[in-house]
């Protein structure tokens, strides 16, 4: 399984700097938390971690991010092999509008074109099965992606991700736009996921974090303007109780924030 | 604080009645009528006028005397509205009916299955089979030019255009829109006609059509591609789909009923455009199904040539010719609809 090893990155808007000098190392097979106030960069920083950063245009990062030891900014690595290891759940559901249920979970492989047709049919029912879904949808596969409530496109959204088999998953706040039953049936998802897949999560809810995640990250920003940066980063166990930083402590006890 | 019982209640007003404002209506038309047997006021079209700003004001002052301002200015907006609506209407159904109801004089099976070949303007013979041919042969051509060009162009403004280069390229569409179609037929007469000695032909007519629709499709597929969230885009990219992939199964199909819009947009202007047909395809009275040399027909040079005549066939021929380039056009635009219902975007 693979480490990500992210070393002093900072990352721009163009001249807007989001995110400043941030260290931290993921572990293989944990759910790691980002958390913090809006705007400290936490989203900025997660999309650092498979090049995502960079499709906004006038967006750049300095600094290293290691995946198993090799710099995926380094010259000669193709973006697009990284986001295939790399998987992304976004904030809010983005079935691909066009597409049948069936299509938005092989949408990954079919446009790769790494399958046949014929081989698709097994991976999206185990991609839909990993999500949690298959049995909700098995009926209406063809039916359009969007037909479906707004956290079952979450979970389509997180099949989808996972039917390419990328290493590590990036979730992006995947509840803030769900119900708490949603949520709750995504959580439970991250736990089963995590014996799989290395996960990053960045979320608003501090329950949330303290709940499906081994290790937590606070990220905080001076004032608004101001970049954010990494102030804390330990197992959430020690991050909820004791934290070493007296933000850190502000901010989950919900003294700011 | 009032009771709703003592009926002085805040939330209450009065209502101007269906029948009341109707009744009030017809006040305001009886007083105009009053107006034009009375003084020396008179023309039909004039009454018209009179009577809907009577009518009208009628309505409004029962309403002001019922109800209060919010709502007398909700009515007025409501009857500008309806009225706006129905000159609307009303222009595109007269030209429609009346088209309908001069075209169908002339309009048989013969007329679609037979040429103008030796036939006199007296003549009760003759047909547009010759310049549907070419109308289709000339659209179709002139959209397998301008489409595939024009989405591209589209793309890359949207997609990877960026500063001066991109400018540029926008302002020269901006401009071609604003192109006489007679410049555009001019401009293949000099070019391809007669500077490369190519002679008349329908696919310089659809060269000059082409000139005209590049810039509509181009400005409306841009317009439809930016519409689509980038969010799909990420989500392409996320599963490590390449750039161009992306566009191309994610982007432009989630536009595409916004693009065939403005495709049939695009076509339904071209394919009634006269001007630069008479310097291109010049026009034939034969059957002459290879566009690629010589001269040839269409259903607007035909309606053109058929209506110039002084005789009541030849008339007839125009408005049957008329109507068939309506139907060509209302059936081009409802098979692509129907081709491309299923998308992301209204």
């Amino acid at each position: 399984m693979k480490r990500i090893e992210a070393n002093h990155v900072s990352a721009w808007y163009g001249g807007f700097k989001a995110v400043d000098d941030v260290s931290l190392t993921i572990e293989p097979k944990q759910v790691t938390a980002l958390i913090g106030p809006s705007g400290c960069g936490k989203s900025t920083f997660i999309r650092t971690l498979n090049r995502m950063h960079e499709v906004i245009p006038g967006a750049r990062i300095e600094g290293e991010v290691l995946l198993d030891g090799e710099d995926i900014y380094a010259t000669g690595i193709d973006p697009v092999s990284v986001r295939r290891t790399i998987g992304m759940v976004f904030q809010r559901p983005n079935p691909f509008p066009t597409m049948s249920i069936r299509d938005n979970v092989s949408a990954g492989l079919r446009l790769n074109g790494t399958r046949k047709r014929a081989d698709l049919d097994p991976v999206v029912e185990r991609a839909l099965q990993g999500a949690g879904l298959w049995k909700e949808v098995r009926d209406r596969l063809d039916r359009p992606g969007a037909s479906l409530s707004g956290g079952q496109q979450q979970r389509l959204c997180i099949a989808r991700a996972i039917a390419v088999e990328p290493q590590i998953l990036l979730m992006d706040e995947p509840c803030s736009a769900l119900d708490p039953v949603s949520t709750l049936r995504i959580e439970d998802l991250i736990a089963e996921l995590k014996d799989q897949y290395t996960i990053v999560i960045v979320t608003h809810n501090m329950q949330q974090a303290a709940r499906v995640s081994d290790s937590t990250a606070f990220f905080t920003l001076q004032a608004a303007g101001d970049p954010g940066r990494l102030v804390e980063f330990g197992a959430t166990s020690k991050i909820f109780t004791r934290p070493d930083d007296e933000r850190t402590e502000a901010y989950i006890t919900g003294r700011f924030g | 604080m009032t009771s709703p019982a003592a009926g002085t209640s805040v939330l209450r007003s009065g209502r101007l009645g269906r029948r009341q404002g109707a009744a009030a209506a017809l006040a305001g038309t009886a007083v105009a009528a009053g107006a034009f047997v009375l003084t020396p006021l008179q023309g039909r079209a004039d009454f018209l006028l009179v009577a809907y700003l009577s009518a009208t004001a009628g309505y409004l002052v029962a309403a002001a005397r019922t109800e209060g301002r919010r709502s007398v200015v909700d009515r007025l907006a409501a009857v500008l509205v309806a009225t706006t609506v129905g000159i609307c209407l009303l222009a595109l159904g007269s030209v429609l009916v009346y088209t309908a109801a001069r075209g169908v004089k002339a309009l048989d099976w013969y007329f679609f299955t037979h040429s103008m070949n030796g036939v006199g303007p007296r003549d009760d013979a003759g047909g547009a089979y010759h310049a549907i041919i070419g109308t289709l042969e000339q659209v179709v051509l002139a959209s397998a030019l301008s489409v595939p060009t024009g989405l591209l162009v589209a793309i890359y403004l949207t997609e990877y255009g960026q500063g001066r280069p991109a400018l540029v390229v926008r302002t020269v569409v901006d401009v071609m829109v604003g192109i006489p179609s007679i410049v555009a037929g001019l401009f293949i007469y000099a070019f391809w006609v007669l500077g490369l000695g190519q002679g008349f032909s329908g696919f310089a007519a659809a060269m000059a059509l082409s000139i005209l629709m590049l810039p509509i499709v181009v400005r409306s597929a841009e317009e439809m591609i930016k519409l689509v969230p980038s969010a799909l885009r990420e989500a392409a990219y996320a599963l490590g789909i390449p750039r161009w992939k992306a566009i191309l199964r994610v982007v432009l199909p989630t536009a595409s009923a916004g693009i065939t819009t403005g495709v049939m947009l695009a076509v339904a202007r071209v394919t009634g455009e006269t001007a630069p047909l008479l310097l291109t395809a010049f026009g034939f009275d034969s059957i002459h199904n290879d566009p690629f040399s010589g001269p040839q027909s269409s259903l607007p040079l035909f309606v053109f040539s058929q209506a110039s005549s002084a005789f009541g066939t030849a008339i007839d021929r125009a408005w049957a010719g008329a109507l068939t380039l309506i139907a060509v056009v209302l059936l081009l635009t409802v098979t692509a609809r129907l081709l491309t219902r299923r998308s992301g975007l209204a």
